[in-house]
Order: C-alpha cells, then structure tokens, then sequence
C-alpha cells in the first residue's frame, strides 16, 4: 500500500470533484462521499502505518517544472514515520470532523459547498503531509490556505466571517514571502530542494553554516505564519468566524499544525543551525506565554480555545527548537485528539445556544452531561494531568526545557498554570451554576454525540503511546529506533502542582458559574486586563499602523499617476491641440471620421506594400 | 504546414472581408466571426501539434523557426515576406487565436454596428498573428501598426462614457512609441554589414558598442510602452476602463504580449551584448512596475481599472525575468505571458459578466452579489486566486521560474517581487469581499446567474489555466529549446 500512498489524498480529491461536478446537487450525497472518501483514505492510513512500523519506506518524485539544461524540479511523496503519523491523525480526525458536521451543518444553505471545501481541505493537507519537498510542501501549503480561507468566509454574508477569512489568508501569505524567499535561497545552495538532498547537503557541510541558518529561518517564518506564531498570530481568533467542525479541524487540529509538521520535516537541516534553533525555540516559547495570557480574559468561547491553540503550538514549536522534535510531534499527536473535541463540544454548546458568548451560558451540565464529562477530560489532558495524554507530551517538553533553557522553562510552566486556570474558568462558567441564557428544546444529533465519544478515547489514552511503561512505541516508531522514554520526576511533579494550582484557582474565582466575577477582576487589574482584552494592541497596530502605512503608499502612486504622469501627458496633448487649432479648418473634428481615415490609409499602406509580392516582382 | 501557418495568419483578414460585403451582415457578422476565428483556432492547433519540441536552436543560429515560407518581396530593400514560428512565438500566437475566438463568444450580444465590430475583430487578430510570426522586421512593423488601427476603433466606437479620450490616448502613447521603434528598425538596417530586415541575419551581427545601445533603447520604449512599463503606463487603465469587455480580453491578453515579446524576441534575442548593459535597468524598472502597479491597483474604486493597474504588476514579472538573462528566468517570463493572458483575460471576462448586470463596475456600490450568482462569484474567486499565484494554476508556475531564475541575479528586485505577492492578495482578496461578501443588497436582488454559453466560455479559460498550472511543462517543454540558446548567447 505505502508504494500508492498517494491515493489516500486523491480519494478527498475525487470527492470534491464529483461534488463540484454534479453531486453538490444532492447535499446528502456530498456528504456521504466526502465521509466515504475519507473513511477509506483513514482505513488505507492505518495499512500504511503498520507497513511503516514493518521497516518500509517509500520516496517517488517526478518532474513537475522542467528547467532547462537537463535540471528540472520534482513532485513527489514520501512515507515514512513522520508522514505516517500525520497520516493517521488527519484522516481520524477530518473523519469524525466529517460526521460530527452532518448534525452541525444540518439544513445550511451551503451544506454541499461546505463538504466541497472539507474535501478539498482534507485532499490538500494529506498532500502537504506526503510532500518530499520543499517545493511540493509550498504547493499544498497554498492549497490549505485556500481552503482556510473558503472554510472561515463559508458563512460569507457575514461581513465578519469574509473580512476573517480575507485576514487568515492575507496574515499566513505573510509568512510565505519568508518561506518562498527561504525556497529560492536553499535552491540556490544546495541545489535540489527535495528534502533528502536538502539533508545530505546539509550534513555534507555543501551549505555554508550562515545560508543555511538564513534560509532555515525564512522557512521558518512559513511555520509562523501557518501555525499562528508571534508576531502573525492575528488571524487564527478571528478564524473562529468559520463554522465549529471546521475550527477543530483545521484550525486546531491539522492545518495549522503544518508549521509545526514543516519543522519537524526539516529538522535534520535546523539541527546544523544553532542560532536559528535559538530563534524557533524563543519564538516558540513566548508565543505560548503570550497567547495564554489573553485567554484568561476572553469570553468567546471559541476564542478561549483559539488562544489555547496558538499556546499549544508555541509549545510545539519551542520544543523543536530545544531539539525535541519527537516530543513536539508526541505534543502534535495528543492535541490533536484532545483540542478537536474541545472545539466539538464547544460546538455542541453553541448547537444548544446560539451563541459563543460564555457569560450567556451556565448551568449547562444538566441538558449537556455527555459534553461537561468530554470537556473537562479534555481540559484535564491540556493542562497536563497525569494520567492523561497531554500529561506525557507535555512533561516531554518541559524536562527538555528544565535541561536547556532555564528561562524558557519557566515561560513553559506559566504557561501551564495560565492553560489550567482558562480551561476551568470556561467549564465553571459554561457548565456549572444556574443557566443564565434561553437553549434549544432538541436533543443532540447522534452525529455530533458519537465523534464526542470515541474523541474521548484518544485524549485520555493516546499519550500512553509515548510512555516507559508500554516501551515509548511512539518515539520508537519516529526515531526509526528504540527510545526510552523517561518521566522526569522533579519536572512532573512541579507542572503538575502548578496546574492544579491554576484549575484551583479558577475554582476559587469563578466556581460554581460565578460570572460576575470577570467584572470585579477587571476592574482591580484594570490596566492588565485593557491590555489583555485588547490583545496587546497587535490587531491595532497592524491595522492601524501597517495597514495604514501601506495604504498611504497606495495613495501616493495613485496620486504620482493622476497628477503627474497624466497631467504631463495630458499636457502635451492640450499643448499640441492648441498649436493645431490654425489648421482646424482642415479637419471635421469627429474621431470616426479620421479613424476611417487613418485605417483605411493603413491598408492602403498594406496594399502597396504587398504589391510587389503579389506582381511578383524581383 | 507551411500554408497552415499562413492560413491561420490571413484567413482572419479574408473572413473581415467576408462580413463586410456580405449581404446582411449585420446579421450573419458574429456567426462569420466565430466560424473564422475557430478555423483559425484549429489551424493554430494544428501548428502546436505538430511543432518539433526537441528541435533545438543552437548558439550560431539562435533562431530556428518552423513552418517558415520565406518570399522576395521588396528585394530594393532587402525585406522579404518571411513567417514562422519557434518556441517563443507558438505559444502566443496559439493564445491569440484562442483569446480571439472566446472574445467572439463574450461579444455574442453585441448589436451596434456588429459588421463592423466582428470585422475589426478579426483584422485584429490577423495583425497580432502577423507579429507573432514576422520573421522579417519590415514585414513585422506593418504588422504592428496594422494593430493600431481596429484597436483605436473598437475603444473608440464601442467603448464607455470616456471612449474617446481612452482611444486617442491609446493611439497616441503607441504611435510615439512606434515611431522610436521604426527609427530604431531603420538604424538596425543601416547599421550592420548587410542590409536586410531578416530578424535571423540581423541578430547574427554585432554593432558597434554606442549604436547597439542606442537602438536598444530605442527599440526598448518602443516595446515598453506597449508592455507597459512604469511610467509609459498611464494609457492602459484607461483604455482598459473604456473597451467593452472582449477588447479588454484581448488587450491584456495579446496586445500587451505583443510588446513582451518584441522585448524577448529583438532586445534580447537580437541585441545580446546591449542587453547585458542594461540588464540592471531592466530589474529596476521591473521592481517598480511589479511594486507601484500594485499599490495602484490597491487605490482603485473601479473593477477595471483595478485589474487594469494589476496587469501593470503582472508585467512587471515578465520583465523581471527578462532583466536576470537566465534560462530560468526567461521561462518564466515567457510563461508568464501566456499564463497573464488566459488569467487576466478571465478577469477581465468575469467583470464583464457583473457590469453586464448590475450596470455598474463602481467596488463600493456592489457587495454580497455572491448569494444571487454563486457561479459568477466562484468563478471570479478562481480568477482573483489564480491572478495571486495560488499554486495549481498557471500563475504560480510562471511566477516561480521568475523568482527562481531571477533570485541570484538580482536579489534586491526580487525580494520586491516576492514580497508583492502578498499585496496581491492583498487588493484582490479585499476587491472579492467587497463586491461578492457580506449582506445582500435589495439592488441586486433579482439579477441572474451565469447562463450556459457564458459557463462555457469560462469554463475554457479555467480548463486551461489549471492545465497549465498542474501540468507546466506542456508550455516548458516548447519554451525551453527556443529560450536556452538566447539566454546561452546572453552569457546567462
């Protein structure tokens, strides 16, 4: 199977066709092919994985873009642990994405649309995991972008939905100037940018040390823009615009995790570049702080999670770059499973709501119990509880940081404490207490229940995977090779008292569905929460700044072309027309008339011109 | 297939002639119009099956032309009737009859004076075959100026409210420009050993150091204007803005390719050693054109002057290929002049379909038009996507071989290449939500969907645009035996 791996991403393909084709007619047949599609790429996944962990390992490329001199530059796939892994997890979780949507999306004017767009997403992201090249990785990066942006503006009569949409593609295209530029310039050095030659010449020494930190850094700015680091992580809150499936599947548990997947794909050439690990593991380490911080104020449920999620990915990615790529993969893996149930059961509160707005909630254990139990095991595994999956991911990361990097290490144990604190603040305002807004009569959809149900599973259980006691299978399976994994004791034990701390904490201000709570709080740290509700002011700068900045560019060029190029030429014209107003008696002023004239002096030009040939004269 | 070649450059001029003294034109003058222009469509075909890819031009004869007839004509002179194609040429003289027979499709409502208008049409496309396949300057600048004349009436009959401005500014940014092009043919001619206006024998020669540089310039603001490149620019929007829908097809489709190949096929190809020179100047240029037609393009409050000022970015690419002499590189700029026809003509087609209406093109009076006609805004987003460079379409291909080919030559320009990419997105992204996105407005209430024969047209402009963009080496693989002995002669 791993030799047609390939099929697993043109099954969604062939759905989005046929939907686009003609299926869309039918929106129950869309979304039973997209289901379908899926269902059978996730089965053939599972194949490919067992063949992996069997010691295979496929590479195919063709040429794509012939270049000229014999060179040309190759599409191709690959399959190995790394892509395996990201294999399976996205067609679990795009698969009980999928049929959670059939409940969710129901009776939407843009049902067979909707599916279209999942199909695509899905064909796009399981194309960017096979990629075996930077160049083939750029062409589906794009391609989810897209989808990013049709999956966020679906509900596109929404002026907020459209202008999100147009900001997450506008922020991450952003990061692709970095990543394009980083393309062209390890092109330039290393002559290939399949990612094998890439890390022969890297480890050949072939590029020298400072092009390869240059370059590894403009690829990284990709990684920022997509995975939602500082300073784009603008755009990933406001993507929360999109409908709820397509939050937790894209904008939690896959596509934004592709700058994540990019560096750990291209870990063997960071590796040789001290400084731009430096670089990834900071950005990385802050962005986790940063992001947790203003989760603690927000009051969008979703928002809360998006937070959590950009948090989540600073993790991954500053563990990277401490050189854990296994933990941030394990990281990757785990949150994968426990944040697309979040945002599923968020969505089965705002099924039940119509509203995001967690002051608008409360009480809501008693019509929803299935969703709290979800919800708070799924918070428990974020914050890191043993023995749930986050707890082993997470301990991971942060012993890799206690032995670096003391500073990091204490940004990544705030950040544990902020994780507990926002998550229990979200369960104690939305489930317990009196209900304080009006809820639908209906009960839940059976489609929306059961992916709530077998998410559970994962979130509680998968981290076991990367655990001493069954042998670290995980990061044996990755590496290529037996690693042990080790609980590193001091380390557990300190997050785990911080993030009981934190959740404690959150009891003590908003147990029992306080939501007044919020109000006394902002007023006693009423400069720490302007900040934190203005999010640090970074959406004013860029809009009021940036985008003002280059606006003003904009107005100035139009500015040079009406009043300075074309009075200038306007100018000779009039110049001209006033010296010829002496011979005006010679023309009749009507444009037809010396257009006929002109065009019939052209072809008599012609004619002559051609006489000789026709009179065949020499 | 050498009377092929000729047929599919004459047969449009004949069938002109056709609708003109036939009796009831008026009526018969469209179904006249799309006969020919298929005719000439699949003759074009015809050519580019059977062209010889592998057929590679070498350093000494760095033109190798195919289904070449080559007659005496005015031997005084030195100048013979001479045409064919090679890798550079066939792509665009295939784009020609493709955009030609589509525009004939998009004006099939058209009722003022249809005789004349379909007439025009197809002189059109005749003129603009003609300089694709000119082997011979003489014959190439009659060509050229044979271009001039339909394009100045269609703008100036058919267009908008500010049609005669539009046309006369047209008129007279190209004439000026021709007539530094003329003077630059005739200082070619006198100034080599041999006197002939065979572009082969002229390229072969070498010039003395001032006069090469001299008729490059001259030959250079001759192509530019017609690019165009910044400043010689300001006659496009507003011919653009003033041509009914089909001639803005053909204008940003053909007739701006008309001056990227003249700068490709004379500058370039004839002129190696001047090129050199001025390689930089050619970076620079392409930097502010790519930058500043962006940013313009940003500003603007009408559809069409948008895309108008986009394809002045859009350009900027060509020549930013051009500028780096590399094989890469002038791949890419080639690519891209077919890859910019088909996207912008598409554009340019989907503005149409919401002018024709809303009767308005104003960005600020339209908005959430998307719910009434989801196929027109899809279609329009798969334009504005492909005219950002989304990868799988034609534009991405085209602008990758650029950057690629252009990156170790000229770094600084670009960066300023890359970096637009995102205020591409930027304008077009922002031009989508605010004509297509957010609540429906009463006004537009009632207006229809696209219709089959308009689904169709785009449907052609997108089946080749992906085509190209998933399977680019169709197009590289003719490209690439032509560009390589020029890029080689180019010292790149």
């Amino acid at each position: 199977m791993s030799n047609n791996a390939w099929l697993i991403a043109a099954l969604p393909l062939g759905a989005f066709a046929l939907i686009a084709l003609g299926a869309r007619r039918s929106p129950a047949l869309s979304a039973w092919l997209t289901i379908l599609a899926i269902g059978l790429g996730g089965a053939l996944s599972l194949q490919v994985l067992r063949e992996i962990a069997a010691g295979a390992r496929i590479e195919q490329s063709m040429e794509w873009l012939p270049l000229g001199h014999g060179l040309g530059l190759t599409v191709g796939f690959q399959v190995d642990p790394l892509t395996a892994i990201m294999l399976v997890v996205v067609t679990s979780v795009s698969l009980l994405v999928q049929i959670y949507s059939l409940g969710y999306m129901h009776g939407d004017n843009g049902y067979s649309r909707y599916y279209a767009a999942m199909s695509l997403f899905t064909f796009s992201m399981l194309g960017l995991v096979l990629a075996n090249s930077l160049l083939t990785m750029y062409i589906f990066w794009e391609l989810v972008g897209l989808c990013s942006y049709l999956l966020i503006g679906h509900w596109h009569e929404r002026p907020e939905a459209s202008a999100a949409a147009k900001k997450a593609f506008i922020v991450t295209r952003l990061g692709d100037f970095g990543f394009l530029l980083g393309i062209l310039f390890l092109y330039w050095h290393a002559g290939t940018l399949e990612f094998r030659g890439l890390e022969e010449a890297a480890a050949a020494g072939r590029i020298p040390a400072a092009a390869l930190t240059v370059g590894m850094l403009l690829v990284f700015c990709g990684a920022v823009g997509k995975s939602a680091q500082f300073p784009l992580h603008v755009w990933l809150p406001d993507a929360m615009e999109g409908p709820t499936p397509v939050s937790a599947l894209i904008h939690a548990a896959t596509m934004v995790v592709a700058g994540v997947y990019l560096m750990a794909r291209t870990f063997p050439l960071l590796e040789h570049s001290a400084t731009a690990m430096m670089v990834v593991a900071v950005v990385g380490g802050f962005t986790a702080i940063f992001a947790a911080s203003m989760g603690i104020v927000a009051n969008d449920i979703k928002r809360v999670l998006a937070y959590s999620t950009v948090s989540q990915l600073g993790y991954m990615i500053m563990a990277i770059g401490l050189g854990a790529m296994s933990a941030g993969m394990f990281h990757l893996f785990n949150h994968a499973f426990f944040k697309a149930l979040l945002f599923l059961c968020a969505g089965s509160l705002i099924h039940l709501m119509d509203t995001n707005d967690l002051s608008a909630m409360g009480g809501l254990r008693r019509q929803r119990p299935i969703t709290f139990i979800a919800t708070t095991i799924a918070a428990l595994s974020l914050a890191g509880i043993f023995p749930l999956s986050g707890f082993w991911s997470k301990d991971e990361i942060l012993a890799a940081a206690a032995s670096t990097n003391p500073l990091l290490f204490a940004a990544a144990l705030a950040t544990v404490f902020l994780t507990a604190t926002y998550m229990f603040r979200l369960i104690f305002l939305a489930f317990l207490g009196n209900p304080r807004g009006q809820t639908h009569d209906h009960p839940e959809p059976l489609s929306m229940t059961i992916p709530l149900l077998v998410l559970i599973v994962p979130s509680v259980a998968s981290g076991l995977l990367g655990t001493a006691l069954f042998g670290n299978p995980f990061g044996s399976f990755l590496e290529g090779r037996a690693v042990t994994a080790e609980v590193n004791l001091p380390v557990a034990g300190i997050s785990t008292a911080v993030a009981l701390a934190g959740i404690l904490l959150a009891w003590v201000l908003y147990g029992d569905g306080r939501v007044e709570a919020s109000a006394r709080l902002a007023a006693r740290f009423q400069p720490v929460h302007t900040l934190l509700v203005n999010r640090y002011y970074m959406d004013h700068l860029y809009n009021g700044f940036v985008a003002r900045i280059v606006l003003g560019f904009g107005w100035l060029s139009n500015r040079i072309d009406l009043s300075l190029i074309d009075a200038f030429v306007n100018g000779i014209g009039s110049t001209t027309i006033s010296a010829a107003t002496s011979m005006r008696r010679m023309q009749s002023g009507q444009l037809q008339a010396y257009a006929w004239a002109f065009f019939a002096g052209t072809v008599a030009l012609a004619v002559v011109a051609a006489l000789p040939l026709l009179m065949g004269t020499r | 297939m050498e009377l092929t070649l000729n047929l599919a450059i004459w047969l449009p001029l004949a069938g002109a002639l056709l609708i003109v003294v036939l009796p009831g034109g008026e009526r018969w003058a469209r179904w006249v119009a799309l006969l020919v222009s298929g005719l000439a469509l699949i003759l074009a075909l015809l050519l580019l099956f059977n062209f010889h890819r592998d057929l590679a031009a070498t350093d000494a004869a760095w033109l190798v032309p195919q289904f070449s007839t080559q007659v005496p004509w005015i031997t005084q002179l030195g100048a013979s009737y001479s045409v064919g194609l090679d890798g550079l040429s066939l792509p665009l003289f295939v784009l020609n009859a493709l955009l030609v027979f589509l525009a004939v499709l998009v004006s099939w409502q058209t009722s003022l004076r249809a005789r004349e208008y379909f007439a025009l049409v197809l002189v059109l496309e005749t003129a603009v075959a003609g300089v694709f396949s000119s082997l011979d300057l003489l014959l190439f600048f009659l060509f050229w100026e044979l271009e001039l004349a339909p394009m100045f009436l269609l703008i100036g009959i058919w267009g908008g409210a500010r049609r005669e401005y539009a046309a006369m500014k047209f008129i007279l940014y190209t004439v000026a420009g021709s007539a530094l092009m003329l003077l630059g043919i005739l200082l070619l001619y006198l100034s080599g050993p041999s006197h002939t206006f065979d572009i082969r024998v002229l390229g072969g020669q070498t010039y003395p150091a001032a006069i090469g540089a001299g008729i490059w310039l001259l030959l250079f603001v001759g192509f530019a204007v017609k690019l165009p490149v910044f400043p010689l620019h300001t006659w496009l929007p507003d011919a653009h803005t003033e041509a009914p829908t089909a001639i803005s097809v053909l204008l940003a489709g053909v007739l701006l390719k008309m001056g990227a190949y003249g700068i490709l096929r004379m500058n370039l190809g004839m002129l190696p050693e001047a090129t050199r020179q001025f390689s930089t100047l050619l970076a620079v240029l392409a930097a502010v054109s790519i930058v500043y037609g962006a940013l313009v393009a940003m500003m603007q409050t009408d559809l069409k002057r948008l895309i108008a000022n986009s394809s002045v970015s859009h350009m900027g690419y060509v020549l930013l290929g051009a500028s780096a002499l590399t094989p890469i590189a002038l791949q890419g700029a080639a690519f891209q002049l077919v890859s910019h026809g088909m996207i912008t003509g598409l554009l340019f087609v989907m503005v149409g379909l919401v002018y024709d209406r809303t009767h308005t093109r104003e960005i600020p009076a339209l908005g959430g038009i998307a719910k009434r006609m989801p196929f027109i805004a899809t279609f329009f987003v798969v334009a504005g996507l492909a005219s950002l460079g989304l990868p799988g379409m034609a534009g991405f291909a085209a602008e990758f071989l650029v950057f690629l080919g252009a990156f170790p030559v000229h770094a600084i320009a670009t960066i300023a290449g890359v970096a637009t990419i995102v205020l591409t997105a930027g304008y077009l992204l922002w031009m989508l939500e605010r004509v297509f996105f957010g609540p429906e407005r009463p006004e537009w209430s009632h207006l229809p969907d696209m219709n089959r024969l308009e689904a169709l047209t785009v449907g052609a402009f997108v089946v080749v645009i992906v085509g190209l963009g998933v399977y680019p080496s169709i197009l590289s693989d003719i490209l690439i035996p032509t560009l390589t002995p020029i890029a080689s002669r180019l010292g790149g």
